[in-house]
């Protein structure tokens, strides 16, 4: 029987983490050097935790899909990092971060987590800076900042529209170091396949040799999952091509709870797809929104050019609609309002699917050369895949999942239900609640992987029972197994199908049914649709090659595969959340102007689904609790 | 519209390789050229055959996965791009495409048009960071940075790893590379103790992973997906230099707070 135990600490909130910090278990330096730990993944959490983790003295194994660890997808992250530095005086403050953090997350997440995620949000920016990380600066030498959707301070920090990116290479050049010294194995183009569990201990993974096609099981004393969110179920989003659950899903069905999977975040400001197969949906920034204002025609299917139409007949309909908070609401507030207009046949560009941003007010007012540096290398990659100017024409933009709150249920010291498996950055779910506001995701990945995990992991390893080696041999053996008799399979399909044609056919069915809009009617049908096609997934797929060689699409039929499992428990999750919350939002529970209604009496809990063979999954519910902050309506009007 | 593609076909390192003709005509020219590929492959694996081998992710020039060398120029036709940001309208109908990987000695090739560009990644484990624990870092307004400076910094900064440098220079050096990296991190306060320690170890690790040496053609620059200037040669050849008066030295490395001694 599985418990959810969040062992948050009791007392004041602003003290919980160093008290927890202080009752902890210690590893001697003299041990650290005798265990080993197995991290999953390079993006910032698990860049951030092997780097950190080998400082400390451990041996580090560490594992990434791609050539390097430097391309993971936190590379990909424009906008920025939020801190609580409140280096502008605008009335910033840890208690202020916390509460924006919270109340964005639409009061689905921990107080506890959210706090300290606050707490530590100073030190990651101090980290950084002694990394080499090029933060934006004032003339005067001090650190600039920005604001970001969804708060009224600027907190944000930024690289210029390449935050993510510095702040990876930043965390890979502190991992380079750790493998120059010998505390990190680096094992790249290597897949997780599986999770080896024993005596319900987390102890190992299986992995492929992504050019060898070699199956191999790597033993270790904890095993932490740093493998990045799910976005890409829908086929059609703003992650990299190599984004999966597999890992994660893998882990669930060892017996790791699967916490909220239903919160998915579709983020306003998406180049609309030019073609029906267009799997890659570039973002433009959400800093877009401190300057463009977003609008439609009044008239339904105007087909004028904008410049056309004159301001009396445009609909600033977010400014309209939340005149407190403009154009900078919370990005599911957003999308569900470009959502609501396309719906009225109001929609721009081809097939309505679309959007305008327009910037020619601040142009107007500040200037062309501020915008241009500003914003200048978006415009540009906006100019180059759609051919238009968005110095002279309004962009056109258009929703498009992005990030996945939801993910492995973590206690307060991020370990699962698993004991042993650690869970950290967008794979697990603790943080965002409901919905992520712009410029936390940076700040959660690094949180968890340079200052959280690091210590909350001796705990664990202090009180963790050893392992016998014949268990170990058992165990391994029997997962390789597991794994390789799956990859036979997926290379007897009858070879009708590609498997990105499942891939697109399942994304279609979560977009339409389980995407920014929710229905009782819609679930329950694409709860009957994804099992048939799942079954011809195996039945017809075509995986050309070999397991023992460098396939490519073997590794996507193999994610695929996953994917159209995890489909399913993505529906059931939002079957069963009867309420409107965060980007979960269910037609059957809005106001009569169109915005959600929450359910604090039935549904505040984090729901945590348990694998069942052969069964449908199993939920169980932590009570979310809170104690300093009342939860309100989240009102952006 | 339709293309005739010939596209380099290498079943692993040890093969001899060849380039192959696919003729395509389901291109629109709102395509990325990477989405052209994926059509092509899955018009080849419901035929039974095996896709062609390329590298791509991120698919917005960032992430620096993708590497094919398009009618000769590594990333093809357009300045300041990677592959992924390459759309077919810079094409015409008929087109002839010459499709090749990276080529050096330094990047094994792994299948068709993927290679190994680990070489990339032991050069920064040769010196490609600052060596600072996590935690007890100070505030990060305490070392002032200039606004130039910091722009300096991020210019250097913004390298995606590619290796286009080396796919585009007759010597395969990767020289830029390195000196993107030591031009930022020499140009921030923070990077300023262990600088010539840095170029000196990056320097030879260049030299053990097989690169050649600089030739001054700036080809380099000409490909490079995020612009980075030769400028930051310069740089790289003043700091090389500077290692070597700093090792003369009985002192060692100069105080960073104080003026340049160098």
């Amino acid at each position: 029987m599985m418990t959810l135990d969040s062992k948050i600490p009791p007392g004041p909130l602003e003290t919980k983490w160093d008290r927890r910090r202080f009752t902890e278990k210690l590893v001697s330096p003299g041990n650290k050097r005798r265990l080993n730990i197995i991290v999953v993944g390079t993006g910032l959490a698990g860049a951030s935790a092997a780097s950190t983790l080998g400082q400390l003295g451990y041996q580090v194994k560490c594992f990434c899909a791609q050539d390097s660890p430097r391309r993971a997808h936190s590379i990909a992250a424009q906008g920025g990092i939020n801190a609580a530095k409140n280096y502008q005086d605008d009335g910033d403050s840890v208690a202020r971060l916390f509460y924006d953090t919270l109340k964005g997350g639409d009061f689905r997440s921990r107080e506890a987590n959210v706090y300290r995620l606050a707490q530590v949000s100073t030190q990651i920016i101090d980290q950084c800076v002694a990394l080499g990380v090029p933060f934006a600066r004032e003339y005067g030498g001090q650190l600039a900042n920005r604001s970001f959707g969804g708060v009224q301070v600027a907190r944000t920090f930024y690289c210029r529209g390449q935050t993510g990116q510095q702040l990876l290479l930043g965390a890979y050049s502190a991992l380079c170091w750790q493998i120059e010294r010998g505390q990190v194995t680096m094992h790249p183009r290597t897949e997780m396949l599986d999770l080896i569990v024993i005596d319900g201990h987390a102890r190992g993974i299986v992995v492929r040799d992504l050019v060898t096609g070699q199956m191999t099981a790597h033993m270790a004393q904890a095993v932490v999952l740093a493998t990045g969110g799910y976005g890409n179920v829908y086929y059609r989003s703003t992650n990299a091509g190599g984004c999966n659950v597999t890992a994660t899903y893998r882990a669930w069905k060892q017996g790791a709870a699967f916490a909220n999977p239903c919160f998915t975040q579709i983020h306003p400001t998406a180049i609309p797809p030019a073609d029906t197969h267009q799997a890659k949906l570039t973002l433009m920034s959400e800093s877009l929104r401190n300057d463009g204002r977003l609008w439609v025609p009044i008239a339904p299917a105007d087909r004028r050019f904008p410049e056309e139409i004159p301001l009396s007949e445009r609909d600033y309909f977010l400014e309209r609609r939340y005149p407190r908070f403009g154009n900078l609401v919370p990005r599911d507030v957003a999308s569900r309002a470009v959502k609501a207009m396309c719906d009225e046949g109001r929609g721009v560009g081809p097939g309505g699917h679309g959007v305008y941003l327009d910037f020619a007010d601040v142009i107007e007012r500040q200037g062309l050369e501020v915008v241009r540096e500003r914003y200048g290398n978006l415009f540009e990659m906006y100019q180059r895949i759609t051919s238009e100017d968005a110095y002279r024409v309004p962009m056109r933009i258009y929703p498009a999942p992005h990030y996945t709150m939801g993910g492995l249920w973590v206690d307060y010291n991020l370990m699962s239900t698993i004991p042993g498996l650690f869970v950290i950055g967008e794979a697990n779910f603790a943080d965002h609640g409901a919905n992520r506001l712009g410029a936390s995701s940076l700040m959660q990945g690094l949180a968890d992987g340079y200052f959280i995990l690091p210590y909350t992991m001796g705990h664990y390893l202090a009180s963790a029972p050893p392992s016998s080696l014949a268990e170990e041999q058992r165990a391994s053996c029997a997962a390789v197994e597991r794994v390789t008799g799956r990859v036979a399979t997926l290379l007897r399909g009858n070879g009708r199908r590609t498997a990105a044609s499942f891939h697109l056919e399942v994304g279609k069915i979560l977009w339409d049914h389980c995407g920014m809009a929710r229905s009782r009617t819609g679930l329950t049908g694409a709860l009957e649709a994804i099992p048939a096609l799942r079954e011809e997934f195996w039945r017809d797929v075509a995986v050309p090659g070999s397991g023992e060689a460098f396939n490519q699409e073997l590794e996507y039929a193999g994610r695929v595969a996953d994917f159209l499992e995890f489909a399913e428990l993505l529906c059931h999750d939002a079957l069963h959340r009867e309420e409107s919350c965060g980007a979960h939002f269910r037609e059957e529970y809005q106001t009569t102007d169109g915005e959600p209604q929450r359910d604090d009496d039935r549904f505040a809990h984090v729901a945590a689904w348990e694998y069942r063979r052969n069964d449908s999954p199993v939920l169980h519910k932590e009570p979310l609790v809170f104690e300093f902050v009342q939860p309100t309506t989240r009102n952006y009007q | 519209m339709k293309l005739t593609l010939k596209i380099w076909r290498q079943q692993g390192p040890h093969d001899a390789g060849r380039l192959v003709t696919y003729e395509t005509d389901e291109v629109s020219p709102d395509m990325s050229f990477l989405e052209m590929l994926d059509g092509v492959n899955q018009r080849l694996i419901l035929k039974g055959e095996e896709p062609v081998a390329f590298e791509h992710d991120c698919g917005e020039g960032i992430c620096g996965s993708c590497s094919l060398v398009i009618n000769g120029v590594p990333h093809g036709p357009e300045r300041g791009i990677a592959t992924c940001q390459l759309y077919m309208r810079r094409f015409s109908g008929g087109d002839m495409i010459t499709i090749e990987p990276w080529r050096a000695r330094a990047f094994p090739i792994v299948k068709d048009l993927v290679v190994d560009r680990s070489a990339l990644d032991r050069l920064m484990q040769a010196g490609g960071y600052i060596s600072v624990n996590t935690g007890g870092a100070v505030d990060g307004n305490v070392l002032l940075i200039g606004k130039e400076q910091a722009e300096t910094a991020m210019d250097a900064a913004s390298c995606i790893g590619c290796g286009a440098c080396v796919a585009a220079c007759k010597n395969a050096s990767a020289t830029l590379f390195v000196a993107a990296k030591i031009a930022h991190l020499s140009t921030v306060p923070q990077g300023k103790p262990e600088r010539a320690r840095r170029v000196a170890a990056m320097m030879e690790a260049m030299d053990r992973e097989g690169f050649g040496v600089c030739g001054n053609q700036y080809e380099c620059e000409a490909v490079c997906p995020k612009r980075i200037s030769t400028r930051f040669i310069a740089m790289l050849n003043r700091e090389y230099f500077r290692a070597g008066l700093v090792e003369a030295s009985s002192s060692g490395e100069p105080d960073p707070l104080q003026a340049e001694s160098y």
